[in-house]
Parts: structure tokens; C-alpha cells; sequence
């Protein structure tokens, strides 16, 4: 009893002492480093939109820049897992590549020779097809560095050229084209956005979760009679997480269809074409639902979850882990068949995208995404990363090349200035952590 | 050692070698409920890998355990933890990035109906069995790395002692400990005794252990010096046979005692 007593007096005394802005964050238990990627972030976009004469920060782009990140920030996901084992996957470019090839051929040469052209089912299967391979694949690698003890940087490595030799091989480097018109609606475009009425109703989902998460978390803590957060701060965490969903939908249908298709869709439809234009917001796009869906999915996984759970253990002490009982050599090979799924998932949304399959697709991206994760603050030496981190990153790294060809930076000069930025954001970090200790 | 009670572990004839190298040669212990045996010897003598086979850390290559006399099949940490015996590491072996919680019931995590992690319960059950044995931790959310060195190591007792463990290996429990918190750990080994553990303490120090345990087994160089009842010899005989493997008259020779002739 008397020790229950002095901690209250403790932290009542250390509360008291501390300054408001301390105390505001540890009330609302909000992340600073993610607060600080937040700030980070928009600094970027305010400076590029001031260099670009407010062509930035425009419904347009802001939609585009959505659609550009998904494929990256679906990645980035799986990556954070990877990095937090003490893992790499340079592969995930090349499996994109190939994975997207086979999903080219199976449903623009194969699947139309069986069902017949744009068959309802071609995507299905199409994407059932590319989700197993990149499972297969993933799982492969993950099988060779877990049970043969090869390093994931060299599985990987070879893996970065196998399958782009492969991608290379299956069509002796021809381009695919066109994709089934309802797989292309995973790339986004007029047609790859759910529209006004249906994005508002996501948001509006969106805010109940967030409403019931909040106070679910509390139930349960209270249930136990653990420490509770202060109720302005619930009522601070719950406004703001609504706003910026919400504002976001609001951005996004405010970005109007182009008056060429928009006239094409009314001419279709018997709608007489108003004087001022037809105004057809484009609303949520698919690629970007689908990032948040996986994004949502892989938080899920990794905090809720016991693979999550073995996931940081593993990451943070393998001994420890292998100890405790964990299976860890199978934690690692799922680890990449997830990758490797994920990848199936990103190959879908860039190929749709393109609407086409090329030999070239997805190169680089490997760097793309582990530049997302680790900007996102997945740390290399293992055990530390968050999903939404990650997410951050990716779209901080979009941003800055979205803003330079904004901007009319040279091509040489993007690539420069993105890998200073990755190096810096690095070092921002390890500044911040050794202070944080 | 008249005792006529089965023993609660025999490991028997147990040798392992690395590359060549005896670690462990034909050694034999024992453990009986209730009782503390401090297993002694040098660095390198191979006590820690004796253990650690017990542990199943490591696969022995030859000789038997038993629990409770019958044979034990132990090829792995689950096949350990199924015959009720707890480690707590000399590296403390806890994942330092997770919180006390998680680690507590790291490989044994309660989940709720739909299948996910019931943190919040295994947070409850944390912090009962903290409060038990170090009511001044307040510090549940934070990742372990953030603990000082006491604090670490409830969370590593606290973890071998959640799951009713029979069995307990303490590898170096004081090592990295404060005299406060040594004598914290004393106490706990005292309280877990009365309730019919049977612990095994290993140390290169004998001062750590000579007043905890019971017996002492002393090894070198990777075999069995001998045994003795800790109220039948003193510190001094105990060190000539971890430093000489001179077997004091009150004492059983094990293989690895010096041959005087």
C-alpha cells in the first residue's frame, strides 16, 4: 500500500515539474519521432509549393502523389519486418518485376486464349496467380537464409538478379500490354477511384474505428484498473485522427475528373453537359485504399499478433528469442513470404498503373523502399520500426521526387539530392535516439 | 548424501564436445525438491554448457536426464519447458526493445478468442507477479533496455517463476547485481525453496553462493571435481577444489578429482 501511495506522489510531483509541452506528450503518449517525420514532411511540401508557384499543394497533385507512394509504401510494410530481424531484402524490386511480367502474361496472353477477353474472373485469378508467386518466391528466399544460414543480404543480392534475369527471360524482354480492364482498375486513374459519395462513407468508417478504438483501449485498461490517459487527451487524440481523415477525403474529392473524360461520361450517360463544366470528384484511389488496407493489415499483424510479437523479439535478442521457444527460423521464412506477397500486391498496383508489364519494372525500387522504412525510423540494428513509420517515409520520399519534377529539377539531380536526404534523415536519427537515451 | 527421495533431476554420464573439445565429460548431478545446488568452477569449466543441455539449449551427445526418475527427452528450450524447467540466462536473455509484459510471456503469450495478443491481461498478470517480487517496479510500458540492472533481472525471475516452474537454473543470478539486489534475489531463492523448487546456481564465485545453497557440485575442466554438503566444508576446501580439484575427506569424488597417490 505505502509504495502505491509514493508513486502516486512520484509522478504527481514529476508531472508538476515538468513543462506543459512534456506534459501534453506523455499525456496523449504521441510518438515525437513520428510527429517530427509529420513536421519534416511538410516543411517539404510548403517549401515546394512555394517554389513551384502553388502548384504543390493542389488537390491534383496531392491525389497524384497518393497514387505515386502506394506501391513503395506497400512495400515499405514488409520491408519494416525484414530490417527489424536484422534482415535485408534487396529482391523486392526484381520479385515486383517478375511477379508482374507473369500477372502481364497470365491475363493479357493466357487467361483470354481460356475465358475469352476481359472475363469478369481474369483478374481474380491473375491476382490470386501473382500472390502465390510472390509468397513462393518470398518463402525461398527466406527458406535459404533460415535454414542454410546464407546472409539475407546475399540471398537477396542474387535474388535482385535471378528474378530480373527471369522478368527478362519469360518474354524475352517484350512488353505486356493491355492489362484486363478491371485489373487496371488497381492503378488508379479516373476510373480506379471510388467517387465522392464513397470515399465520404470510407471516412466516415474511418472515424467511428478511430472513435472505437479509443475507447475500447480504455475499457480494457480501466477493466484492469491500470493508469488511464487524461479524457481531454482521449478527446484531443480522437478530433485530430477524424480531422485529418477527413480532411484528406475532402482533398481528394475536390480533385475533379478531366473535362475530356468527364464530357466522354456524359455524352455516355444522357447528361447534358452544363455551361461551367461537369464537375465528377475522383475521390479515393484504388492503388491508395489498397496501401491503407495493407498498411492497417500489417499494423495489425505486427502489434497485435504473436508472429508480431516474435517478429521484434527476434529482432531485439535472437538468442533470447530461440530461448523462449520461438521457432525462429520459421518466423524468418514467413517474414519473407509476406515480403514476398507484398510485392505480388505492389506488381499489381504498378502494373496496372502502366497498363503494361516491362522488363524494367520496379528497378530501384528496392532502394525506394528500404529508404522508406529506415527515413521512417525502422532501425537497422534490428528490434525498432513501426508500419506507419514506414508509410511516412515512402511518402516523404514521393513527395520529394514529386517536388523536384514539380519544381523542373533535372532527372541527375533528383537521384543526388534523394540519396543526400536519406543519408541525413539516418543521421537526424541516430542524433535523436543517442539523445533520447 | 543418505536421501532417499527420487530425485527431482539426475543428469547422468552427460558428455559434449565442441570440435574436439570435451566441454562437458561423463559428468553426473543431482537435484532434489526443495533444495539449491550450487554448481562451481571456473570460466570455461564447463558448467554453463551442462547446464545449458539441461536447458535444452544445447543437444548432449551422450548420457541421460531424468525428472522425477524417469527418462527425459530434452532436445530443445520447448521440450525443457514442457518437463518444467526455467532458465534465467547469465545474459539475462530478454528481448531488450519489448516491455516487461511482453517479454514475461514471450513464446507463451495469452491471446483473446479471435486469436490476438491479450496484452492487457498478460499486463495484469505482470504486474502481480512483479509486485511480488519487486513492488517498487512502476516502469511496465517501457522496453526493457530502459531497466537498470536489478530490475532486468526480475523481469528474468519473474519470467521463470510465471509458468510454476519445478526446475530452476540461475546462471550467475547476482552477477550484474548491487548488494541490495543480491540480497533481494537471496531472499527469493529462499521463498522459492519453501515452495518445493528445486534450483540450480551456477557461479564462478563461491561467495555469491556458499550461504544460498545446499550442496555444491564443482567442475573443471569440463568434468566433475565432486560433490559436497555445504555444512560439511568450508569456503576454503570448496575453492582448493575449484582451483586444484582437491577433494576435501567429507566430500564424494567425482571422475574429474586430483588423483593423490
Amino acid at each position: 500500500m505505502a509504495d502505491i501511495t509514493n508513486t502516486t506522489h512520484a509522478n504527481r510531483a514529476r508531472s508538476a515539474s515538468e513543462n506543459p509541452v512534456k506534459r501534453f506528450f506523455r499525456a496523449t503518449e504521441i510518438d515525437t519521432r513520428l510527429l517530427g517525420m509529420v513536421g519534416a514532411m511538410l516543411i517539404i511540401w510548403i517549401g515546394f509549393n512555394i517554389l513551384s508557384g502553388g502548384l504543390f499543394l493542389t488537390p491534383r497533385n496531392l491525389w497524384n502523389l497518393s497514387v505515386q507512394t502506394a506501391s513503395v509504401a506497400v512495400m515499405a510494410t514488409g520491408m519494416v519486418l525484414v530490417i527489424v530481424t536484422r534482415n535485408i531484402d534487396l529482391s523486392v524490386g526484381s520479385i515486383l518485376g517478375f511477379v508482374g511480367m507473369i500477372m502481364g502474361v497470365l491475363q493479357a496472353e493466357l487467361l483470354p486464349q481460356l475465358l475469352g477477353f476481359n472475363h469478369p474472373a481474369t483478374w481474380m485469378i491473375t491476382l490470386l496467380a501473382g500472390l502465390l508467386l510472390g509468397a513462393g518466391i518470398g518463402a525461398l528466399h527466406g527458406a535459404i537464409i533460415a535454414f542454410l544460414s546464407v546472409p539475407s543480404f546475399i540471398v537477396t543480392l542474387g535474388g535482385l538478379l535471378v528474378w530480373r534475369g527471369a522478368t527478362w527471360f519469360v518474354t524475352s524482354g517484350r512488353t505486356v500490354a493491355p492489362m484486363d480492364a478491371t485489373f487496371r482498375l488497381m492503378g488508379g486513374g479516373t476510373e480506379g477511384s471510388i467517387g465522392a459519395t464513397a470515399s465520404w462513407i470510407v471516412g466516415v468508417i474511418a472515424c467511428i474505428a478511430i472513435v472505437a478504438t479509443i475507447a475500447n483501449s480504455r475499457k480494457q485498461r480501466k477493466r484492469f484498473g491500470f493508469p488511464l490517459r487524461p479524457m481531454w487527451a482521449e478527446y484531443f487524440l480522437t478530433t485530430v485522427g477524424c480531422a485529418l481523415v477527413l480532411g484528406a477525403i475532402a482533398v481528394v474529392n475536390s480533385y475533379p475528373w478531366p473535362v475530356a473524360i468527364a464530357r466522354r461520361y456524359a455524352d455516355a450517360n444522357g447528361i447534358a453537359w452544363p455551361e461551367g463544366g461537369l464537375f465528377i470528384p475522383h475521390g479515393i484511389a484504388i492503388p491508395v485504399l489498397i496501401a491503407i488496407v495493407v498498411g492497417i493489415v500489417m499494423t495489425f499483424i505486427s502489434t497485435r499478433l504473436r508472429f508480431g510479437r516474435y517478429v521484434f523479439a527476434l529482432g531485439g535478442n535472437p538468442e533470447a528469442a530461440e530461448l523462449a521457444g520461438i521457432k525462429t527460423r520459421w518466423v524468418t521464412v514467413k517474414i519473407f513470404a509476406l515480403m514476398g506477397m507484398l510485392c505480388a500486391i505492389a506488381a499489381a498496383i504498378s502494373t496496372a498503373r502502366l497498363n503494361a508489364a516491362t522488363n524494367a519494372q520496379g528497378e530501384l525500387d528496392e532502394l525506394y523502399t528500404i529508404a522508406a522504412a529506415v527515413i521512417g525510423g525502422t532501425s537497422l540494428a534490428g528490434g525498432m520500426g513501426t508500419i506507419a513509420g514506414a508509410m511516412l517515409g515512402a511518402l516523404v520520399m514521393q513527395s520529394l521526387q514529386s517536388g523536384m519534377v514539380l519544381v523542373g529539377i533535372d532527372t541527375p539531380f533528383q537521384r543526388i539530392v534523394v540519396g543526400m536526404v536519406l543519408v541525413v534523415a539516418v543521421w537526424l536519427d541516430t542524433v535523436y535516439r543517442a539523445r533520447a537515451k | 548424501m543418505t536421501d532417499t527421495r527420487t530425485p527431482l533431476v539426475e543428469m547422468k554420464n552427460i558428455s559434449i564436445s565442441f570440435g574436439g573439445i570435451h566441454a562437458v565429460d561423463n559428468a553426473s548431478v543431482d537435484l532434489y525438491p526443495g533444495e539449491v545446488v550450487a554448481l562451481l568452477g571456473h570460466n570455461g569449466a564447463g558448467k554453463s554448457t551442462l547446464i545449458k543441455i539441461l536447458s535444452g539449449a544445447y543437444k548432449r551427445d551422450g548420457g541421460e536426464i531424468l525428472i522425477n526418475g524417469e527418462p527425459a527427452d530434452i532436445n530443445n528450450p520447448r521440450d525443457a519447458k514442457k518437463y518444467g524447467i526455467e532458465t534465467i540466462y547469465q545474459t539475462l536473455a530478454v528481448a531488450d526493445n519489448v516491455d516487461a509484459a511482453a517479454n514475461l510471456y514471450l513464446g507463451r503469450e495469452l491471446r483473446t478468442p479471435w486469436g490476438t495478443l491479450d496484452d492487457v491481461a498478460m499486463e495484469a498478470k505482470t504486474r502481480e507477479v512483479m509486485g511480488r517480487l519487486n513492488p517498487n517496479f512502476q516502469r511496465f510500458k517501457e522496453p526493457v533496455k530502459a531497466l537498470s540492472g536489478g530490475q532486468r533481472q526480475s523481469v528474468a525471475i519473474a519470467r521463470a517463476i510465471l509458468f510454476n516452474a519445478r526446475i530452476l537454473i540461475m546462471d550467475e543470478p547476482t552477477a550484474a547485481l548491487g548488494p541490495q539486489e543480491t540480497a533481494q534475489v537471496g531472499e527469493l531463492i529462499k521463498q522459492l525453496k519453501k515452495e518445493g523448487i528445486g534450483i540450480f546456481l551456477i557461479s564462478h564465485d563461491i561467495h555469491d553462493v556458499f550461504d544460498l545453497a545446499d550442496r555444491v557440485s564443482v567442475m573443471k575442466n569440463g568434468q566433475v571435481v565432486g560433490h559436497a554438503r555445504t555444512e560439511d566444508v568450508t569456503k576454503d576446501e570448496v575453492l582448493g577444489m575449484i582451483i586444484l580439484g582437491k577433494v576435501p575427506e567429507k566430500a564424494i569424488p567425482g571422475p574429474g578429482a586430483m588423483q593423490t597417490a
